[in-house]
């Protein structure tokens, strides 16, 4: 019997996780106890309107991390994406077939990065630390640094229309949420990736092509930060040429802070959306606290080294609990 | 099926890496149910020797034949489909990934396979994972343990369970025992006896002569990329091999 208590507590503790769990735990507690309106309905509310903006973003680069790249150009194609989609319109062209395009525009970037990623035999870092700088360049050519103009009468309600005290992005969150889980945990290309992270020369050496898998997941990271671009210039009805800036680093955090590894071969769905829950607790308890938002990214930094460190003493201790 | 020829013949195989000659017109071959030690110092030429064998590059000259019939290799998967596992070293293993999805990468088991969405089978990848394991004699105390906390000797034993399991004909084991314990390199031992049980060779890859020389029927040694001997253990002695290998 006591075994068996054992043995379950045991199966929690391995659960790969635990860490974010505990994590998010702490975070909604504290700020509960700092001012308990931030469990209010209508603050939860407030929380779940703008997640799927990180939250999207957070699964694409969780992707690509587990396949062992990284990608710091989303917070630009973040941008880039949704005033395409607007200067696409005000051309004159029509709205389904502009989105497309700007969506379209999104994997090609992913594309971009990749095949110069792995046809140059480079660190993704530098590649997509140079491409961060192109598309948010081209972004100020094509503004002039000035918000475009937002086109009017365009269907944003298939995004970001509100339902109840909710809004449509959380149901396209929820839904892409469960589809990047089903592609990482249960199919043939979720282990490929995470072979390709884990090991690439074992994964070529068992007939997993590599190259070909990093290239998708490229395109899958860029192409869901454009598609998150465009909920929020929805949301916001604007597209300012500064959207987005610095997105690589919370969607990185909100990865990370879920357990997946900069070195590839490790991560999951579920822990990153408990990252980018962890982040927007804390940007938003922060209000609530009344602590001046300049604090924002204090936290977030601590928080991420804290949870590296708790996830790698966690990993360290149920090793031992298993043998 | 004739199985008194060979399973595998090399014929004058050379291979340039820019202007250094890995291999100067190595002819190799293994036998069926037959352990082939291939010894030689670092720098020998056995890697490059196995690369070309298991399809990572091809020879820039020679011929290689594969039950008789004359094979070209454009990737280590055409190697694979024909029966030829590799096991490397320190890559034979993803250490993060579970043994079972370890065993099942690049041939997982599907439910639903509509091309580009594979559906995994995972139910029947534990069952078969598990008799997998049964077949080496390894209790692990479940398929979904991570391979990171095997002893380096299990984990040659899971890479031989695999190899097992989708009914290679040759397996080519890379440094088998580097690094491991004597309690353990036996064990590995066992496990290349073994696959000769079961009708498949081997080719058993070392500097070290001691660990070869008991489970090998033939010894090839290399030297600067030439063969330089090539002996039915019967018909040679510890000492001399020793001998050949230490000469400049």
């Amino acid at each position: 019997m006591q075994n068996n208590i054992l043995n379950r507590v045991k199966r929690i503790l391995i659960l790969r996780e635990i860490s974010s769990f505990i994590m998010v735990f702490v975070v909604i507690l504290v700020f509960f106890i700092i001012s308990p309106l931030f469990l209010s309905k209508e603050n939860i509310g407030v929380i779940l309107e703008i997640i799927p903006e990180l939250g999207i973003v957070a699964l694409g680069v969780t992707m690509l991390l587990v396949s062992g790249e990284i990608d710091l150009s989303l917070g630009s194609v973040f941008c880039f994406c949704p005033i395409i989609l607007a200067s696409l319109i005000e051309k004159g062209m029509s709205f389904p077939l502009s989105f497309i395009i700007s969506l379209l525009l999104g994997i090609g970037i992913g594309y971009i990065n990749g095949f110069i990623t792995i046809t140059f035999a480079i660190p993704s870092f530098i590649t997509t630390l140079g491409t961060m700088l192109v598309w948010r360049g081209g972004v100020l050519l094509l503004t002039g640094g000035w918000p475009p103009f937002f086109p009017s009468g365009i269907p944003t309600w298939f995004l970001v229309g509100s339902v109840g005290i909710l809004r449509m992005s959380l149901f396209w969150y929820a839904g892409l949420t469960v589809l990047m889980w089903f592609i990482l945990e249960r199919t043939d290309f979720g282990n490929w990736m995470f072979s390709t992270g884990g090991n690439p020369v074992a994964a070529r050496a068992m007939g997993v092509d590599t190259g070909r898998v990093k290239m998708a997941c490229f395109m899958i990271c860029s192409l869901l930060a454009g598609f998150a671009g465009i909920i929020q210039s929805f949301r916001l009805e604007a597209t300012l040429p500064s959207m987005g800036t610095g997105l690589e680093m919370d969607a990185i955090a909100a990865s990370v802070i879920g357990g997946t590894s900069l070195a590839g071969g490790m991560g999951t769905v579920i822990g990153t959306t408990i990252g980018s829950f962890v982040i927007r607790f804390i940007d938003n308890g922060l209000v609530m606290a009344r602590a001046p938002s300049y604090w924002f990214r204090v936290f977030i930094g601590i928080v991420t080294i804290f949870a590296v460190i708790f996830n790698t003493y966690l990993r360290e201790r149920t090793k031992r609990f298993r043998c | 099926m004739d199985r008194s020829g060979f399973l595998v013949e090399m014929k004058n195989i050379n291979k340039w890496f820019g202007g250094v000659c890995a291999l100067k017109n190595v002819n190799f071959s293994v036998g069926y149910d037959e352990i082939v030690g291939l010894l030689g110092d670092n720098g020998a030429g056995k890697s490059t020797l196995i690369k070309i064998l298991s399809g990572f590059y091809p020879p820039d000259e020679g011929s290689i034949f594969f039950e008789g019939k004359e094979q070209h290799f454009t990737s280590p998967r055409d190697a694979r489909n024909l029966g030829i596992e590799t096991i490397y070293q320190e890559a034979a293993m993803i250490p993060k990934m579970s043994i079972l999805r370890n065993i099942f990468v690049g041939r997982e088991l599907n439910k639903v396979n509509l091309g580009v969405v594979r559906y995994l089978d995972i139910p029947r990848m534990e069952v078969e994972s598990t008799r997998a394991l049964d077949g080496v004699d390894l209790r692990l105390r479940s398929p979904h343990a991570l391979v990171d906390e095997l002893s380096g000797g299990q984990r040659q034993g899971v890479a031989i369970a695999r190899a097992m399991y989708f009914k290679s004909k040759l397996v080519i084991l890379d440094e088998p025992t580097n690094n491991l314990s004597v309690k353990e390199s036996a064990k590995v031992l066992q496990f290349i006896r073994d696959l000769k049980s079961l009708g498949i060779s081997s080719i058993f890859i070392s500097h070290n002569l001691y660990h070869v020389y008991p489970v090998a029927d033939r010894i090839v040694v290399l030297s600067h990329g030439s063969k330089i001997g090539d002996f039915k253990k019967e018909e040679t002695s510890i000492e001399e091999i020793t001998k050949l290998m230490v000469l400049p």
